[in-house]
């Protein structure tokens, strides 16, 4: 049985045309860019290069972009850093309820530490209310973070609006943009944001490399002391081959961008409609419309996730869940909870994230298996009698 | 490549897969209702006794597929088993005759052993009455 995959939003394959890019500086071109002599310059060039083609994906300019391991180092860099830098200035940070754990798990560490960290609520849509920001802005707060999309619900947050407001506070602005980078557009200068966190195995690059826009003077501590690399503020040998994969990754996103902008949002939507149609109490996680092109979020009453995705895997299609049994803390998605949901209804919550490998055969497919397997599980439910 | 390493054992998957004695059952001799104080999640049990002895047995569960499976095991584990039989089928011994499950899917286990207590016990006080 063909593999389809509908879980870009976890991870997506490498593109060929990356994996190529990459493969002499493994074993030809595999110098430190520390290294004077020519083949270390060699490498240097190559990081360099790559440097500036993430930068021109968010209009940022060269030096402003500092490497690191993956989206997660990227939030922990940020926040720590500009929460640890500014110390005497403030120890208050805002943020949202629906943040990435790698956000939420900093800023709670930091409360450990003397911070005080406020998490806004949201709507049923997953919107944060750029007013709450205004309401929670106090004397002390040095930080304001909120995620460019949500990777679990696809919702897109106003993040120009609040791009605005952290200014006029004098607030540093971060936002997580993992799910967004590459898939739509992201400039730095009209989100208005101070630093960014980035990934580039969401965007067809590797995995182990990633990104922070730091936003020129920006004040913040090193993640990694060590060595001069990335400009004392991040040490450690440069990962040049990811380094270049995700550069490669980065360019070849721009042209594409619209056209499979179109695409996805095409094929999620046949997907929703379908979805909606074909299984009964079944309702859309997430805003309708402000939504990335290619996720869709959908709770199916009655049923449990894990075993939908089970069923699902059995046919050889790849999903995720936000229930809490597929979840080590066995807890449901906090992002579901914050939007109002009851603990059953993010029970039987499944995520498609599409991608440049999905097809409108796949899409078929899904709507011609799922409905069965929820059959199948509902006839097993006790939550289900009435429909007996 | 290397092997990949499956959430679930092949047993686990095949009950999983192809439950046994999904079901409400039309006058049942005890009914077992429990929730999953861990997860949330729910589980009804049925049985049918004859002379002491565990006749049949049919479940529902809203759940994972470790719960699923177990559902499934524990309703075959119980059916001819004397009442006393019956009430020392324990967690343990249902998820070994599934191969095993992953330690953080034990306390599914634990929701079809409480289960088939709970049904136990709504049969004999039943009866008690009788
Ligand atoms: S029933 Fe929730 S984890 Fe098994």
């Amino acid at each position: 049985m063909r593999r389809i995959y509908l879980d870009y939003a976890a991870t997506t394959p490498t593109r060929p045309e990356v994996v190529k890019a990459m493969l002499g500086y493994f074993t030809d071109a595999f110098g430190n860019p520390s290294s004077l002599y020519s083949c270390g310059q060699e490498t240097k060039g190559a990081v360099e290069e790559a440097r500036g083609k993430v930068a021109a994906l968010i209009g940022a300019r060269d030096e402003e972009i500092v490497f690191t391991s993956g989206g997660t180092e990227a939030d922990n860099f940020a926040i720590k850093g500009v929460a640890f830098a500014n110390e005497s200035k403030g120890n208050h940070i805002i943020t949202s309820s629906i943040e990435h754990h790698a956000v939420i798990e900093t800023c709670k560490f930091l409360e450990g530490r003397g911070f005080i960290v406020t998490y806004l609520p949201v709507d049923k849509y997953g919107l944060v209310d750029p007013d709450d920001i205004k309401q929670a802005i106090t004397g002390k707060t040095v930080l304001i973070s909120v995620m460019h999309a949500s990777n679990e619900i696809g919702t897109i947050e106003p993040i120009a609006e609040i791009g605005k407001i952290a200014r006029e506070a004098g607030a540093y602005f971060h936002t997580d943009a993992v799910q967004t980078l590459g898939h739509i557009p992201v400039d730095v200068n009209e989100l208005g944001v101070d630093l960014l966190s980035m990934s580039a195995h969401k965007l067809y690059g590797p995995k182990g490399v990633g990104a922070l826009y730091i936003r020129k003077c920006t004040g913040l501590v090193p993640f990694m002391h060590g060595g001069e690399q990335e400009r004392r503020r991040r040490a450690s040998t440069e990962n040049v081959p990811g380094i270049v994969g995700f550069g490669t990754a980065a360019e070849l996103a721009q042209p594409e961008m619209d056209g499979e902008t179109e695409r996805l949002t095409y094929l999620r939507d046949q997907l929703i409609k379908g979805l909606m149609e074909r299984i009964d109490h079944t309702h859309l996680n997430g805003h309708p419309l402000k939504r990335l092109p290619n996720n869709v979020n959908v709770s199916v009453n009655y049923v449990e996730g894990e075993s939908m995705v089970l069923n699902l895997d059995l046919e050889s299609i790849c999903v995720s869940t936000g229930s809490a049994c597929s979840s080590s803390s066995l807890e449901p998605s906090h992002v579901l909870l914050a939007m109002g949901f009851s603990p059953e209804q993010a029970h039987g919550s499944l995520r498609f994230s599409l991608g440049k490998w999905t097809t409108e055969e796949d899409i078929s497919r899904v709507l011609e298996v799922l409905p069965r397997i929820v059959a199948k599980l509902r006839a097993m439910s006790p939550l289900l009698k009435s429909h007996r | 490549m290397t092997k990949t390493q499956p959430l679930y054992s092949e047993k686990v998957m095949e009950h999983f897969n192809n439950p046994r004695n999904v079901g409400e059952m039309g006058n049942p001799d005890g009914i077992g209702h429990v929730g999953n104080p861990v997860c949330g999640d729910i589980m009804e049990l049925y049985i049918k006794v004859n002379n002491g002895t565990t006749v049949d047995s049919k479940f529902k569960t809203f759940g994972c597929g470790a719960a699923i499976a177990t559902s499934s095991m524990v309703t075959e584990m119980v059916k001819g088993k004397s009442i006393e039989e019956a009430l020392k089928i324990l967690k343990r011994a249902v998820a070994e005759a599934l191969g095993g499950l992953p330690p953080i899917k034990m306390h599914c286990s634990s929701l079809a052993e409480e289960a088939l207590k709970s049904a136990i016990e709504d049969y004999l006080s039943k009866s008690k009455g009788e």
